[in-house]
């Protein structure tokens, strides 16, 4: 019994040496090696092991479909992702340890940009393989946008607001009408105002703009609700959310509740990966500023708060409006993403999802939101053949999730990249 | 002022549903201070529940097992749906809210959201994703009063509901019980200390909501006779809204308040094109907040969200 507990923790301790020195950059590096290896062999291996097709998801959805695929779908797994990308990660990682190191010291941001471009290029390949991968990337990479502007309300400022779907709506709202009036001919708006060839480089001005007609809506929220602490917030944002669903429903000019289609193509991978990186970047920094310490403090004892000299009012309204400004800017890239809105997309069901996301990741907590967003994500794909039984199964996790860490999976934990990306002594 | 009359009634009607589903609410807030995101479901749920039963009973005494005059088996529906009800209610009260009593209050809210995503699949899964319409348990009987025109339904529907309120505010203002709830929506922390049982407190909350929110279905179900497992939801949201409308702890405002939404939705409705429903009418219950913030009959709070 004992000779084999050891033996169990020295294998342990094995791996722990393993991986331990294993710097960031180094696993980027893997994981590119991994996508490309798919992308050469990856057909090839597919059809070896008796899979139709390269599997989407790192064949869960085989799996599931099919329980005769499992080992086959294990096999591939194992064969392109994870052999390949563990044994590059560790061939590289004395160089990677060096180079993270001599980044470092050169600035940070250079180290970060050259750790988004290795996973830029990584995504870029991996969603080569199919436009399913591609889709689902570019709404999950929208899913971190809301889920972050969410938690910087419900987590770091402790209220509970209901308002996001409208907030989504309007941002998603003007920045198609924004795009079909001047970059396309449409028989709703007319023939465009401007070369359509302008539009790339003018839709990140629809999508400030959406943000800050998001901005201007968070406000009429703001103004009734931070007069007085509680509950009130959950009220007015919830009817505020109705009435922008049922307002848009009946605006005949943007298409009613038919909705509106025809964006244009605007939305490339490279700019969500962008506009996501960038609100990470500003949210976290907010968060971590003077302004965000203050907006924990409100949460904690708003008295407390104000006899320090914080201005409980103007952080709460200054928190909400840039939360909402952020919801706007990713409803902007939905509606560009999908290419068509509606405003019954809007609705408490989107509320829901959006909700389940924050608590689960985890509250006040950029980590959190990041894992909440794409854990939920992946998980609603992943379990897509179960049909309805996913809607057993994701409450369910969610619930437990719930009871035994009642803050979310990663909740109060703050985000620094210095951390991220510095280089990994070898642990003896 | 016909029209007026017959559109007051029909306002009537539609606020029971709101005024019975935001009374549950009402409740649970006032004593726990939690948002009960499944009770929607529950009204739901009660609305099939009382839909089985009904079936079973007439099933019954069509085949001479069992032979009950029809309003018998209209009340006996209405009292074991209830009480099933209540049980479904203790339940999701047992499983997603007491594990949570010490969490912060948002996270109980999102367990309960999550109890009423479960509760419709279930249903789905349970009896597949046709609609199911409810046995007519009333014969109809239309009554022509100078033009205004009234279903014996629709006075039975607001009889009815009227009746359940004044029962639960008699419950809460003169029993042992009542004043263990009221004392608990003061302080819920100290009373406790004092000897009263929280959990079955609880437990009885959530299980008389539940009991009207049955109620409240069966009486829709007789009204509009089609169920579908996702009619809660959109019901739930807004007798929320009303329940808050009609501030913290005070059963006759949830009542009016649920009654004051279904007129103005009505009444919006009548005046208006009917797509404007929404829009009007939560703009009012916005202006009615940014006036009396804590509701028709709730006292000014200062809740810190435990987080």
């Amino acid at each position: 019994m004992e000779m084999e507990s050891k033996t169990e923790r020295s294998r342990a301790r094995i791996l722990r040496v393993f991986f331990s020195s294993i710097p960031l950059l180094a696993w980027l590096i893997g994981v590119l090696v991994a996508v490309l290896c798919e992308k050469a062999v990856g057909l090839w291996v597919a059809d070896a092991v008796g899979l139709p097709r390269i599997p989407v998801l790192f064949g869960i959805l085989f799996m599931l479909k099919e329980p005769s695929l499992i080992p086959a779908a294990l096999l591939y797994t194992t064969m392109i992702y994870i052999v390949p990308s563990c044994i590059t990660a560790r061939i590289v990682s004395p160089l990677a340890n060096r180079a993270a190191e001599l980044l470092l010291r050169v600035s940070v941001s250079l180290s970060v940009l050259v750790h988004l471009a290795l996973l830029y290029s990584a995504l870029h390949f991996w969603t080569d393989i199919s436009d399913y991968r591609l889709i689902m990337v570019k709404l999950t990479l929208i899913a971190v946008i809301i889920t972050l502007s969410l938690n910087v309300i419900n987590g770091y400022m402790g209220e509970f607001s209901c308002s996001h779907p409208g907030f989504l709506a309007l941002g998603a709202y003007t920045a198609t009408v924004f795009n079909l009036v001047f970059f396309v001919n449409d028989r709703f708006f007319g023939p465009a105002l401007a070369p359509p060839a302008w539009g790339p480089f003018f839709f990140p001005v629809g999508l400030v703009l959406g943000g800050l007609v998001a901005a201007l809506g968070a406000l009429m929220v703001a103004i009734p609700s931070f007069r007085t602490r509680g509950d009130y917030l959950a009220i007015i944002s919830l009817a505020f959310m109705f009435i922008i669903k049922s307002f848009i429903e009946n605006l005949e000019v943007v298409g009613g509740p038919r909705g509106l289609s025809r964006q244009p193509d605007y939305a490339s991978l490279p700019v969500v990966f962008a506009w996501t990186s960038l609100c990470l970047w500003i949210i976290n920094n907010f968060v971590r500023s003077t302004l965000g310490k203050a907006l924990n403090a409100v949460r904690d004892d708003e008295t407390a708060a104000n006899s320090m000299t914080v201005n409980t009012r103007r952080t709460k309204m200054t928190a909400f409006l840039f939360a909402a400004f952020w919801a706007g800017v990713a409803g902007g890239l939905f509606a560009h993403v999908i290419r068509y809105v509606n405003p019954g997309m809007f609705g408490i069901q989107n509320l829901a999802e959006v909700l389940a996301m924050v608590y689960f990741g985890g509250l006040n907590s950029v980590y959190g939101s990041i894992v909440g967003a794409v854990g939920i994500q992946l998980l609603s794909e992943m379990l897509r053949p179960l049909e309805i039984f996913k809607w057993i199964i994701i409450p369910l996790l969610l619930i437990l999730v719930m009871i035994f860490r009642p803050t979310g999976l990663i909740a109060f934990k703050e985000f620094v990249v210095e951390d991220l990306v510095k280089p990994k002594r070898k642990e003896v | 002022m016909t029209f007026f009359l017959q559109n007051l009634i029909n306002a009537l009607q539609w606020g029971s549903f709101y005024a019975l589903i935001a009374l549950g609410y009402s409740m649970v807030y006032s004593i726990l201070m939690l948002f009960n995101f499944a009770h929607g479901d529950i009204f739901m749920v009660g609305a099939y529940i009382g839909f089985g039963v009904a079936s079973g009973l007439l099933a019954l005494s069509s085949h001479g097992a069992l032979v009950l005059p029809s309003w018998l088996i209209l009340v006996l529906t209405i009292i074991i749906a209830m009480f099933l009800t209540s049980l479904v209610g203790m339940t999701v009260e047992r499983v997603a809210y007491r594990p949570l009593r010490n969490a912060p209050r948002a996270s109980a809210a999102i367990t309960g959201l999550m109890v009423g995503i479960i509760l419709e699949t279930g249903n789905l899964i349970l009896l597949g994703a046709q609609r199911v319409s409810f046995p007519s348990l009333v014969s109809t009987a239309t009554y022509n009063i100078q033009g205004v025109f009234v279903t014996n339904q629709k006075i039975m529907i607001v009889i009815v509901s009227l009746a359940l309120s004044f029962a639960l505010h008699q419950f809460v203002r003169h029993t042992k019980y009542g004043m263990a709830m009221r004392a608990m929506a003061f302080d819920y922390v100290v009373v406790p200390l004092m000897g009263v049982p929280l959990n079955r407190i609880a437990a009885m909350t959530f299980a008389l909501g539940s009991a009207l929110a049955a109620a409240a279905g069966i009486l829709y179900g007789i009204a509009y006779p089609v169920l579908d497992p996702y009619m809660g939801i959109l019901f739930g949201w807004k007798a929320f809204v009303a329940a808050i409308l009609g501030g913290r702890g005070s059963v006759l405002g949830a009542t009016l308040a649920g009654f004051l939404l279904g007129f103005i939705e009505i009444f919006v409705a009548m005046i208006f094109p009917s797509t404007l429903r929404d829009l009007i009418a939560y703009s009012i219950i916005l202006l009615i907040l940014v006036f009396r913030p804590h509701g028709f009959f709730g006292e000014p709070y200062s809740a810190q969200l435990r987080l």
